[in-house]
């Protein structure tokens, strides 16, 4: 059975190394939903955290081979229950749009806030699960969105062991 | 070790042979001038084979690695020579053959401007390298090509490239060369736990019908003697993969035979009746196992492998073992009691019966007077007393050596298995001759696969490389002839071939070469070739529609092997 997996790769900063994760997707015919990448909290280790729909046995195996690759140090899988994400979403709207005070309540409602505002468009910003970026996304659309960009899934673990202590075994 | 200056291409060849590097193949280019510059300068210690094609350099090394235990090294430069290498790479990757492959690359301000034989080597071979690099400084050379060398033959060994820009192959450094033996996020040598191999002792030593698959993987680890006491201790009856034969005398009584689609009938049947079925330095491919749902179900697996990734990738193990084969048969081999399971044993020798039985009459069907390829692979298997080196390509001539020929040594046996890869046989039989020279090399190929790197032939001139070329010969593709002719209604679609005087060619290159089509001269040619000093090319014409048997079709399970 098909379900939504988010895995955690932790790997060396070196060149090519976004290649040699995602190929492994390539490879199995897997679509990747989304991927971000950023350094871990030991520094040189990089978190890449990709989120894919696929089987358990079918993402098992990912994991394994990830971990062949040479500069992957470890890599995790975990189901929806066992992590806490979160994505975030910008929204480019014009100012103008805010003198109709539909805009603001809509903000108000979905708890954005609004990170700059020039005399012709204004950004606003909310963080949250995707299905609540969407809404908000939905929701400002009536009033007009000139630019709309989502990240990727970040994701922290439940369980308590830490990156460090993996590195400490290797 | 003390530091000097120097450039990096000198740099290249000093951590080589730091490495201890005897042997290169190769092929010289422009991006790649400055490294063979330095080579020069080695030309009494280091013996460079100069090639016809890049693809010959890498299969070449394929067969000196597979042959010596050492890692093979192959030169090649920028864009085509190093695509030119691809095929080799992906080959060596799924035949765990440790290559380092040393390509140059454009200087590095041209890297991304589509310059003169500019390819981007490291992306395409990411997914067909073990590890793969790009050098653009010249004081990064030595620590790439010492975590090269690592990589490549440690755990489970594969190819490595590592790409020099040519600025980096002039640039001036202080040489420094240490050996690399660690990198934090790899693990050559699993850690064994020991309780899995308790686990996998008490199935086997509670085992009515255990049964023992192995592959190259005891080869890789060096584990044949380990492998003999604990097969010998145990009592159990031995199967090998394609790349597994050598690995265990093919002469010894415990010995079964060849699994999988054009395996034996015993060991093929057995697997879906043992009780325990212990895997070994093996990843279970789909030749072998046929249909997975109906594969040894009845069975507990025990499955040893260096590879983590290979244990439950195809088959579920009741008890997988990560670990160096070696490591593990030295320890099980005092976990498990001393049995003998001869009645087993004489269910494979039954078994074994039939097939002899309906493969003679199968043969009666074909032309008489025409030669077989089974007889003339016998023929040389008792001639050379099954310890020649056989390198085969891929086809039908290659399971008819893989089933006809004994292969009594280990290391005796390079061929293609994973990736299928005709033109394969030629170069590589050239570096098995390098990598064991005081053996005889017989090279065993197809018509079809023998033209597609036949260009060869010339660096067997040029070096003087005294191998044995068989060409069987029958006027087909033949082994997509035969499922032309089992699944596609016999219709014989682009499968014929029309070939040159193969006589007459390799007589062009000064090799000696003769041809035979009568059963009576066989053996006598064969004599003759083998006493041959150099080399020599064999035609040997043979039935145009020979099948090979038994065979699984695709799908099906390994019980219903079918023997015609």
């Amino acid at each position: 059975m098909e379900k939504t997996y988010t895995v955690s790769v932790f790997t060396e900063n070196s060149i090519g190394m976004m290649n040699r994760v995602t190929i492994i997707f390539t490879r199995r015919h897997l679509n990747i939903d989304s991927i971000t990448a950023s350094e871990s909290e030991v520094k040189g280790v990089f978190r890449y955290t990709i989120v894919l729909r696929t089987t358990r046995d079918q993402v098992d195996k990912v994991v394994k081979q990830l971990e062949k690759v040479i500069d992957v140090l470890k890599a995790f899988v975990h189901e929806e229950s066992e992590i806490v994400h979160q994505e975030i979403a910008m929204y480019k709207m014009r100012t103008e749009s805010l003198t109709n005070g539909d805009v603001e309540k809509v903000i108000r409602k979905h708890h954005a806030r609004i990170l700059t505002v020039d005399p012709t468009f204004m950004v606003i910003e909310k963080t949250g699960h995707v299905e609540e970026t969407q809404l908000l996304l939905e929701n400002l659309q009536p009033y007009g969105v000139l630019e709309f960009v989502r990240s990727g899934r970040v994701a922290i673990t439940k369980p308590m062991k830490e990156l460090r202590s993996y590195i400490e075994e290797l | 070790m003390n530091s000097t200056k120097t450039t990096g291409a000198q740099a290249v060849m000093k951590s080589l042979v730091a490495e201890g590097v005897d042997t290169i193949f190769g092929y010289p280019g422009g991006a790649i001038m400055p490294i063979y510059d330095a080579l020069y300068d080695y030309v009494s210690t280091v013996n460079h084979v100069l090639v016809r094609h890049e693809q010959g350099a890498i299969h070449a090394a394929q067969g000196y690695a597979r042959t010596s235990k050492k890692t093979g090294v192959v030169f090649a430069t920028s864009g085509p020579g190093a695509t030119n290498l691809i095929t080799g790479m992906a080959d060596a990757l799924i035949d765990s053959t440790p290559l380092v492959c040393i390509t140059g690359q454009v200087a590095s301000h041209l890297l991304g401007t589509d310059a003169f034989q500019e390819t981007d080597v490291v992306g395409i071979s990411m997914p067909i390298t073990k590890w793969n690099c790009q050098v653009t400084k010249a004081e990064d050379i030595p620590a790439a090509i010492a975590k090269a060398f690592y990589i490549a033959q440690s755990g489970r060994p594969g190819p490595v490239l590592i790409d020099i820009t040519k600025d980096a192959q002039f640039e001036e450094m202080e040489f420094q060369y240490e050996k690399c033996t660690h990198i934090r996020s790899y693990r050559g040598r699993p850690r064994i736990n020991k309780s899995d191999l308790e686990e996998a002792a008490s199935l086997i030593n509670n085992a009515q019908k255990p049964f023992l698959l192995i592959g190259q993987g005891i080869m890789l680890s060096n584990a044949e003697k380990q492998l003999v006491e604990f097969v010998e201790k145990s009592g159990i009856p031995v199967a090998s993969t394609l790349l597994g034969l050598g690995a265990f005398p093919n002469d010894h009584p415990q010995y079964v035979g060849f699994l999988g689609m054009h395996g034996d009938y015993a060991p093929n049947i057995k697997t879906n009746e043992c009780d325990v079925l212990i895997a070994i330095g093996m990843r279970f491919d789909d030749r072998v196992t046929g249909d997975v749902s109906r594969y040894a179900t009845q069975a507990k697996v025990v499955h040893v492998d260096i590879d983590a990734a290979e244990l439950n990738k195809i088959i579920p193990a009741d008890v997988g073992v990560h670990a160096d084969a070696m490591e593990a048969l030295t320890l099980l081999l005092d976990l498990v009691q001393e049995k003998q399971h001869t009645a087993w044993l004489q269910e494979f020798k039954d078994a074994k019966k039939v097939e002899v039985e309906t493969l003679a009459e199968n043969a009666k069907e074909l032309h008489s007077e025409e030669l077989k390829m089974d007889e003339v692979i016998r023929m040389l298997s008792e001639i050379t007393n099954g310890e020649a080196v056989v390198v085969t390509d891929v086809g039908q001539h290659q399971m008819m050596a893989a089933r006809y020929y004994q292969y009594n040594k280990t290391k005796s046996n390079v061929t293609s298995g994973g990736l299928g890869t005709m033109g394969f046989a030629l170069p590589a039989a050239i570096g098995a001759k390098f990598g064991a020279p005081d053996k005889p090399v017989v090279a065993i190929i197809g018509d079809g696969g023998f033209q597609m790197t036949l260009q060869e032939l010339g660096t067997i001139l040029q070096s003087e490389v005294d191998i044995k070329i068989i060409i069987l010969n029958n006027r087909f593709l033949g082994m997509v002839r035969q499922w032309q002719q089992m699944f596609f209604e016999k219709r014989y679609s682009f499968t014929n071939m029309v070939s040159p005087d193969f006589v007459a060619l390799a007589k062009s290159y000064s090799i000696e070469a003769s041809k035979v089509e009568a059963r009576a001269d066989l053996k006598e040619i064969l004599l003759e070739m083998l006493d041959h000093k150099g080399a020599y090319l064999l035609e040997v014409m043979v039935a145009k529609e020979e099948n090979v048997f038994p065979m699984i079709p695709t799908g099906a399970s390994v019980s219903e092997v079918r023997l015609n």
